[in-house]
């Protein structure tokens, strides 16, 4: 997928100013927040088992090559074709190549960032071979000239109920519908035939499990079923970071993604899937394949980043993230938005194409509060920050502003009568006022709000003044 | 500097040794308490220096009548958040360094803001990562620095503010302090003795107030529109005073406050609260703004 990150200023603008976007946000802030906060309290001890969860991904990450090694024998033992892309361009392209050696002619798909990634669509129209997204909030996005996603779990959660009923109206040539359960109802009449039709399903990978060979799926619409288990072949698309060695990990990490993700205590789906149909079986792939897809992720390793590596994409960084609560992701211009994004995608793409993102921050740290794997996001976006200070990135004002105020800050005397000039200044300026409407060279401040007018002298002077006047510093 | 530095660290460490074995207990009660003998340096911090000079004074009452000697140095600049937030860990070291030349005699720091004291603790002791020594040393002063709220009731032991307040306040608990200290039930604590105040919780108030340092001007319209829902949170509890306990969030919720057409909404930091009438008696009020 093309990096739009370098116009995450502009485009945060527009998401600003769009009331329909702002309303159709607000659910972050009131039902998903909310939602995981209770899916927590269910669990006896939120902490032990984010702190065991957190143990198990480590432990799968601290011998990466060992445990995807052994997912390869168990899968291959099982019938599996294990495959290994570098960049998400090559992963597109295997799958491109199995589609061609299966004389595929259709491709249903179940959700799949690392798809996005790769932009998977793409390469399979370019080679003539039709992809039908069947999860409900991607087929939405598909029809709607293949928007991309603004969340990795809820993709369409910019739109509303209207925006889909309009947009169902006009491409299925029907009647508006305005009841959810019809507009659904009428999206899987759509995708049904192509169900049975499709040659070949593409799906994701939640998680790979070592000592068994298999793929883990956590979904709540059961199309992934349709797409893994229907087709002649089933292909899934991961990163190589999704590894974990036992079932018993997936267990301890199943308790955590479902809530973290939707507030539920497990995903209305969670499927298994290893290996091919065996002899007298009824259902299954005649041929499964894995991909795992490296894509940036192995330049993590024994880095500053390598937390970033334990992500288990359940999104709630982004929910509880006060600046994707007002921009939503497409702002973020890449495949992952919010927090968790704005580790990655500089990662993944170059920091230089993602100046904004490590910097649109308030690091006020609820990320990292809820993130079920405690990744340090906060100290992650500033490590970036520090990137691209030190290769000298950020705008020349910026740079020289920080000069100055270093400059100063070192140099306790010189601070303190600049401290007293500036207050000086600023108490003339605003006369009477306690409020200063325009201040020059702070625009960036007052063009949004007021600057409070210093109250009095600086403390430092104040203070000073009583004790050598001998009064109280009352 | 580096001399200097080492100088007062032997003069500490004399020090601290000694007064290991009467370390204050919790939960004391003030006036006659070993903190008495204890030296607390206040860091006013460089926000609370030029916009609001009452919130030091505030301070400094507040840690008077839980029994502390206080002492303020004055060349003291700025804990480097800034510079550090920025990227530049260079500029974040010096400050660290010239930090810790100027309080490692002291007992206990006590910081007006949340981030400020999240800052030192939270953040001082990484940047000398790669030096053991010093490592050692920020860590022992910064385990000695509290937040306002914070230390009054957990190293003071303060029940009961010595001010009065009338009326209701909402209370925002700003990041920094709530997340990288836990700063929360403390300043609740303090408030809910205050007999005439009744603190009406707004829908959440841990949320992020939008402010972020250079957030702020880098992304204004976002910052804008982030504090927009927290107003609207603190309009909705129907009362005319929101209180935290940090002046950078105070200074943009303030700004964006009266931007947007309200003028009765107080923004107050919690130190002026607790300290109530004692802070109107002192006259150190907007009024004494135009002098000098």
């Amino acid at each position: 997928m093309q990096v739009q990150s370098m116009h995450f200023k502009a485009r945060s603008g527009q998401k600003l100013a769009d009331q329909r976007l702002q309303a159709n946000l607000r659910k972050l802030s009131t039902k998903w927040v909310a939602g995981r906060a209770a899916a927590i309290a269910e669990l006896d001890d939120f902490e032990a088992t984010r702190d065991d969860a957190v143990q198990r991904r480590s432990r799968a990450l601290a011998n990466l090559d060992i445990w995807l090694e052994r997912f390869e024998q168990e899968a291959t033992r099982r019938g599996t074709t294990v495959l290994w892309a570098e960049t998400p361009a090559e992963a597109s392209k295997l799958v491109v190549a199995i589609a061609r050696r299966h004389q595929v002619r259709k491709v249903t798909k179940s959700k799949s960032m690392v798809s996005e990634e790769m932009a998977l669509n793409r390469a399979l129209e370019a080679a003539g071979i039709q992809p039908v997204e069947t999860d409900l909030g991607e087929y939405i996005l598909q029809i709607n000239n293949n928007e991309p996603p603004s969340h990795i779990v809820a993709p369409v959660l910019h739109k509303d109920k209207d925006e889909v009923s309009d947009l169902f109206a006009k491409v299925h040539q029907k009647p508006r519908l305005t009841e959810v359960n019809q507009m659904t109802r009428e999206a899987r009449e759509v995708l049904r035939p192509h169900f049975l039709s499709a040659d070949m399903g593409v799906s994701g990978g939640n998680f790979v499990i070592a000592e068994t060979g298999s793929v883990a799926l956590f979904t709540n619409e059961g199309n992934e079923g349709m797409c893994t288990i229907v087709p002649r072949v089933h292909v899934a698309v991961t990163g190589i970071e999704k590894v974990l060695p036992t079932l018993e990990d997936l267990a301890m990490v199943a308790r955590l993604l479902p809530r973290s993700a939707t507030g539920q205590s497990i995903s209305n789906y969670f499927s298994i899937l290893t290996g091919t149909r065996a002899a007298g079986e009824l259902d299954g792939p005649e041929h499964h394949y894995v991909i795992l897809v490296d894509g940036g992720r192995s330049g993590l390793i024994g880095g500053d980043f390598e937390a970033m590596l334990r992500c288990i994409r359940c999104g709630a960084c982004m929910n509880h993230c006060p600046v994707y609560q007002k921009v939503g992701g497409h702002a973020y211009g890449w495949v992952y938005p919010g927090p968790m994004g704005s580790v990655l995608t500089p990662a993944y793409v170059g920091v230089e194409k993602t100046l904004d993102l490590p910097q649109a921050a308030t690091l006020c740290g609820e990320c990292h509060v809820v993130c079920p794997m405690k990744i340090p996001l906060p100290d992650l976006l500033r490590k970036l920050r520090e990137r691209q200070f030190e290769r000298g990135l950020r705008p020349l004002g910026e740079r020289l502003g920080l000069a100055a105020w270093g400059f100063l800050a070192r140099r306790p005397s010189l601070y303190r009568l600049s401290t007293r000039a500036a207050s000086q200044v600023l108490r003339w300026y605003a006369g009477a006022k306690a409020h200063l409407r325009h201040v020059p060279g702070a625009g960036a401040w007052t063009e949004h709000r007021d600057l409070p007018a210093p109250r009095g002298k600086p403390f430092s002077v104040q203070w000073a003044q009583r004790k050598s006047t001998g009064h109280s510093p009352r | 500097m580096e001399q200097r530095i080492n100088q007062t660290d032997t003069a500490s460490t004399a020090q601290s040794g000694a007064r290991r074995s009467n370390e204050p207990t919790l939960g004391l009660e003030s006036t006659t308490s070993p903190l008495a003998s204890l030296r607390v340096a206040l860091f006013y911090t460089c926000l609370v220096d030029m916009m609001r000079p009452e919130i030091a004074f505030a301070s400094v009452r507040l840690l008077e009548d839980a029994g502390c000697k206080v002492e303020v140095p004055l060349a003291q600049t700025c804990c480097g958040q800034p510079g550090f937030n920025a990227g530049d860990q260079h500029v974040a070291r010096d400050l660290a360094l010239q930090w810790l030349g100027m309080f490692e005699s002291f007992d206990y720091v006590v910081v007006p803001s949340g981030s400020c004291a999240g800052m030192v603790r939270k953040h001082y002791s990484e940047l000398f990562r790669h030096d053991p020594d010093l490592r050692v040393r920020m860590q022992r002063l910064t385990e000695r620095t509290w937040e306002l709220s914070s230390f009054l009731v957990d190293v003071c032991g303060m029940q009961k503010p010595p001010g009065n307040f009338r009326g209701e306040i909402t209370y925002h608990d700003a990041c920094s302090g709530l997340r990288e200290l836990g700063v929360q039930a403390q300043p609740r604590q303090l408030l809910n003795h205050m007999p005439d105040l009744t603190i009406k919780e707004m829908q959440d108030s841990r949320a992020c107030c939008g402010f972020g340092g250079s957030f702020s001007v880098k992304y204004g319209a976002i910052s804008a529109s982030i504090a927009d829902e927290k107003i609207a949170q603190i309009q909705q509890t129907g009362t005319k005073c929101v209180v935290m306990g940090d002046l950078g969030c105070m200074l943009h919720l303030e700004g964006r406050l009266r931007r947007c057409g309200d003028e009765q909404t107080r923004v107050m930091h919690v130190a002026e609260v607790l300290v109530g009438d004692y802070q109107q008696a002192a006259g150190t009020t907007a009024a004494s703004r135009g002098e000098g």
